[in-house]
């Protein structure tokens, strides 16, 4: 708390939230320069932007109501796609990355494996999803084969990495004790490993679904398959009613994959 | 823990008939599903492409080496703009996701009933809406450029931001906030003194946060016509210009490793 000499007597004054003013004024500085260079050498075409206003108030008054009823079967089989890429690429995602991320746990690997994991992981998880869907999509062709392939690499780098943490913070104890009964390491693995991560993997494992339903209503865009194939098509054609329809599906069933997924997870714990 | 007697002799099992029963059957029904959906896409699936893809994905590997090094100085603009879109974009997110947050939390929200239900609606609904398709609908709103990935990914933030924040104002420590209001401050005072000190470093650590999952996002948003690099991918990928291609994912990794490296360090040194 700093405290100054006025001439009125002590005054308070709040302390800041950087201590060091040289660094809170040079933060403040810098930030405003860059945001001066930002907005000089910006590119807006604002004439054209004044033109999508009217567009805008089309779109939003769209959905007011949307048309769920005229692109129906096409909405449908785009929703319900999605919904198989989803629950395919979590299970066959989960499924790879257990071995990736036994691997990648220091206790229980040898170094070499260890490494190995931990490569491929940090390749699964450094380009975004939508990338490797766009390469998925030139070796696989259009489709979604392609959405599977790009999320299941999505989930063994996010899953793979969370069950190796989880599996180095494990109670040494347990392991131990199943160890000293004479236990082969398949069954040390099933009796001292598995029970000590799987509810927290449960739990992660319903997250991924979450996320891998938000991802499979984009791989569409880039020809992945799924709803987003649906819903670029009726953006390219101007069908804001449809759009918006397509839109309050999609945020309609995050929602209940979300809040059916924090119920199971506290359901398991 | 059951023991079961078997022929006078006790035998342990981990788990008892009902539970072993209800494990299996779960198992059995997500087998089914997981048969089914996949018969569904394999429907889909020209199989001839994919038996195909090990020599395409060999040959396209071949076609990407060496990189085009002289591309780079085109690339140097669309990497600015990236960066850009993601500051720019998570500073527009912060400064709505504040007082979205005071108005979701349970404790500061002027009415529980009215304003709360509206707050984590917008909450919710920013959040479900991927980035890409925030950028897919400004793109055909407001025209292609960098202004409709600024806006996709300040959209796609606000919600992130305001749930991680709000969920902040509801842990805070009371006691605070009792102190300052026995001082006799007024309501905003309270807010000043009380609560925003105790979130300040949740927020700066979120906002960072954010900016590094932001850069990430903001490379693919060229890709429906957002700007930034994933422009240059698409058009590198039309044009079929494989070295070019390679360049461009060599800088995407150099600009994300780089972010969250900036992103690690900032955290740190906050919390």
């Amino acid at each position: 708390m700093t405290a100054a000499m006025g001439t009125g007597g002590r005054q308070w004054k709040r302390p800041p939230l950087i201590k060091s003013p040289l660094l809170r004024w040079g933060l403040v500085v810098g930030g405003a320069a860059y945001l001066a260079v930002v907005f000089g050498t910006m590119d807006v075409n604002w004439s054209r932007v004044a033109d999508g206003f009217p567009r805008g108030q089309r779109f939003l008054a769209s959905f007011f109501p949307p048309d769920f009823v005229s692109r129906a079967a096409d909405i449908w089989e785009g929703i319900l796609e999605s919904l198989w890429i989803t629950i395919i690429s979590t299970v066959f995602g989960i499924l790879i990355s257990i071995p990736v991320g036994l691997g990648a746990a220091r206790n229980l690997a040898p170094r070499p494996v260890y490494l190995l994991s931990r490569a491929i992981l940090a390749i699964s998880r450094t380009f975004p999803e939508i990338i490797i869907a766009l390469f998925a999509v030139k070796l696989f062709g259009f489709g979604p084969f392609a959405g599977f392939i790009a999320l299941s690499i999505g989930t063994i780098g996010f899953y793979g990495k969370l069950l190796a943490e989880d599996i180095e913070d494990m109670d040494p104890g347990q392991a131990e004790a199943v160890k000293a009964t004479g236990a082969g390491w398949f069954q040390w693995l099933n009796y001292a490993v598995q029970p000590q991560v799987m509810p927290r993997m449960i739990g992660l494992g319903m997250y991924r679904f979450d996320i891998n339903f938000r991802e499979s209503a984009v791989v569409g865009i880039v020809g992945g398959g799924g709803i987003g194939a649906t819903l670029l098509t009726s953006f390219d054609r101007y069908e804001f009613d449809s759009a918006a329809a397509i839109l309050l599906i999609i945020i309609g069933i995050v929602m209940a994959v979300e809040y059916s997924s924090s119920y199971i997870r506290k359901w398991v714990q | 823990m059951p023991v079961q007697q078997s022929n006078g002799a006790k035998v342990w099992q981990r788990r008892d008939r009902g539970t072993q029963f209800t494990i299996w059957g779960i198992q059995f029904v997500c087998l089914a599903v997981f048969a089914f959906c996949w018969q569904l896409i394999s429907d889909k699936t020209i199989w001839e492409f994919v038996y195909d893809a090990p020599r395409q994905a060999n040959d396209m590997a071949s076609r990407m080496v060496p990189p085009a090094w002289d591309y780079m100085d085109k690339l140097w603009l669309a990497i600015w703009d990236t960066i850009n879109i993601a500051t720019l974009g998570t500073l527009m997110a912060v400064v709505m996701a504040f007082p979205i947050a005071f108005l979701a939390a349970r404790n500061t929200t002027p009415s529980k009933a009215l304003i709360r239900p509206v707050a984590l609606f917008i909450i919710v609904s920013s959040r479900s809406i991927n980035s890409l398709l925030w950028a897919l609908m400004l793109v055909t709103i407001i025209g292609p450029g960098v202004l409709a990935g600024v806006l996709a990914i300040g959209f796609r933030s606000i919600g992130f931001c305001a749930k991680l924040l709000y969920e902040a104002i509801e842990e805070i420590d009371t006691t605070q906030v009792e102190a300052v209001t026995a001082t006799g401050a007024s309501g905003p005072q309270i807010l000043n003194y009380g609560i925003v000190p105790q979130i300040m470093p949740a927020f700066a650590g979120i906002s960072v946060f954010r900016w590094d999952i932001n850069i990430r996002e903001s490379t693919v948003l060229g890709l429906v016509g957002a700007g930034g690099i994933g422009l240059q991918l698409s058009a590198s990928i039309n044009n079929v210009a494989w070295t070019q291609v390679s360049l461009i994912l060599l800088v995407i990794l150099g600009t994300v490793i780089v972010s969250e490296w900036v992103s690690a360090k900032v955290r740190h040194a906050i919390i």
